[in-house]
């Protein structure tokens, strides 16, 4: 089939997006506590797309809604979008410049089922266009584009695996960084530094050979080798996102 | 063709000066045309430990910049005629020292010699850099300790991306490791790592295993390569290194404890 010449493309693209559900916009420490979170993992939130999750304040007025806005995106994060409002929200979103989004599945923290979905395919906190919310066929998904190191990352040195996981075959020197949106795979010793679900998947995991690593870090989240369990150190381990900070499980 | 060996390390004070030395004798012994050329410019010492620091007339930097040829610059060792050294300017510092004209030195030794050896400064900033650029074959010197170990992981790294091979795609810079002050008692109680933990973080073969060694010192001072002092275990592990680098098999020698003899162990028991 020829393409017709066109100066645009419109293409459908799914997207991961941060939520931002609003419990007690009122509470004076409110932008404070958002600010200091932004400050503390700049490459994850700063300038980061956020929907607001206006659920828990659906009974309240919608007067001040602008200027909440303007503050969060003082904050440094971007708002888009409102999810999960009614009718009066959703207009009051429109007024000010938002979407109105349909609401998307949480990201889970439980990391069981990333064995049966590839770790980038699913959408999960809010996606475009509700209708689409079925499964995508295998064979429509772009595949995951892993980045295969095969020699060892020595110190000084990253490797940034943009669009899925990092697989290294050799070892990670101290102070190397290994840095991927997806999983971190290492077939050998990890020593530097491990930073998986870069761009915020909680789903995202880092696995290792041997765990000597100055750092690991999922979405945000870090231990430093002081914080590593000690029964983890120089073992194969694997680390994961729950409850709000990071699980070292060893496995054999 | 000339092969362009690099002596390298990243910290300073592991050996990097007597190894590229010793290694050039060596070269030169087994009878190549060898010139080693001393990147240190400011702080010059490769012709002290080879011995001839009181014949130097011109420098790396005059060639560079000052018109004279490199035959001029050159000195000719007093011991073994198929080797010169290329001392380092010690009045300028490493920024008179450029990517072009130490590309136009080297060509120009690569007519008339089998090796040259460069010695490299420490630390990664420019002198060391130009010093790996050229490199075909580097000799990566390390101590059996971490920060060694941490610095060497390090220079690895940037012989492997910021080489004339790594940037031109090249196959890569060989690379060898040089584990030198080696005692092999404090490694067997534990305060020195291990040759096996430095090959397991370094991932690179190994070269030789320099024992430590007293005459090494006491060579440098007055000035000969220490592969010349035929008592020196020391020399005798830097030769084999050398007949390694040039492709022989030889075994490992000098790495485990030397056990004392009897009359010692009566000494040691009486005192």
């Amino acid at each position: 089939m020829i393409e017709t010449e066109r100066p645009y493309q419109i293409r459908g693209t799914t997207q991961t997006l941060l939520a931002l559900r609003v419990d007690t916009p009122d509470d004076p420490t409110f932008f404070d506590l958002l600010k200091t979170d932004v400050l503390k993992s700049p490459a994850f939130y700063k300038n980061a797309p956020v929907v607001i999750d206006v659920q828990p304040i659906l009974d309240q007025p919608t007067t001040e809604f602008r200027k909440f806005v303007a503050r969060v995106r003082a904050s440094g994060m971007q708002p888009i979008g409102v999810i999960n409002g009614d009718e009066t929200w959703n207009k009051a979103a429109a007024a000010v410049g938002l979407s109105v989004l349909a609401a998307g599945a949480p990201a889970k923290l439980d990391a069981a089922p990333s064995n049966a979905e590839p770790p980038r395919a699913a959408p999960s906190v809010a996606e475009r266009g509700a209708a689409e919310a079925a499964p995508t066929p295998p064979a429509a998904r772009p595949a995951p584009a892993a980045m295969v190191v095969e020699e060892t990352v020595r110190g000084g040195q990253q490797v940034y695996a943009r669009d899925g996981d990092a697989i290294c075959l050799a070892s990670i020197s101290n102070g190397a960084d290994v840095v991927a949106t997806g999983n971190v795979h290492v077939y050998a010793a990890l020593r530097g530094r491990a930073f998986a679900g870069f761009d915020g998947d909680q789903r995202a995991m880092i696995f290792c050979d041997r765990l000597e690593a100055e750092l690991v870090s999922i979405a945000g989240f870090h231990l430093v080798s002081e914080e590593l369990p000690a029964v983890a150190r120089g073992k194969r381990v694997r680390v994961r996102c729950a409850d709000g900070g990071l699980v070292v499980d060893v496995v054999s | 063709m000339a092969k362009i060996i690099t002596v390298t390390s990243g910290k300073g004070g592991v050996g990097k000066t007597t190894s590229a030395a010793a290694i050039g004798t060596g070269l030169a012994q087994a009878g190549k045309r060898t010139v080693v050329i001393d990147f240190d410019v400011g702080l010059r010492n490769l012709d002290l430990v080879m011995g001839c620091e009181r014949r130097v007339v011109f420098d790396f930097v005059n060639v560079i910049h000052d018109d004279i040829r490199v035959q001029q610059a050159l000195i000719k060792d007093k011991r073994l005629d198929n080797l010169f050294i290329l001392p380092a300017s010690q009045t300028r510092d490493k920024d008179a020292l450029d990517q072009e004209g130490v590309g136009r030195v080297l060509d120009e030794l690569a007519k008339e010699f089998d090796f040259i050896v460069c010695d490299s400064p420490a630390g990664i900033e420019r002198g060391a850099l130009l010093a790996l650029y050229f490199a075909d074959e580097a000799v990566v010197v390390a101590n059996p300790e971490v920060s060694s170990v941490r610095d060497s992981d390090r220079i690895i790294g940037i012989l492997n991306s910021r080489s004339k091979r790594a940037e031109s795609g090249d196959e890569q810079v060989k690379l060898h490791l040089l584990l030198t002050r080696y005692d092999a008692e404090r490694v067997e109680q534990g305060e020195m790592l291990k040759t096996d933990d430095v090959l397991e973080i370094l991932a690179i073969p190994l070269l030789g295993v320099i024992p430590h060694d007293k005459t090494v010192l006491a060579a440098s001072n007055v000035g000969t390569p220490i592969v010349l002092e035929a008592g020196s275990i020391a020399g005798q592990a830097y030769q084999d290194s050398v007949k390694r680098l040039l492709g022989d098999d030889v075994p490992m020698r000098f790495v485990e404890p030397r056990r004392a003899g009897w009359f010692t162990r009566f000494l040691r028991r009486s005192a």
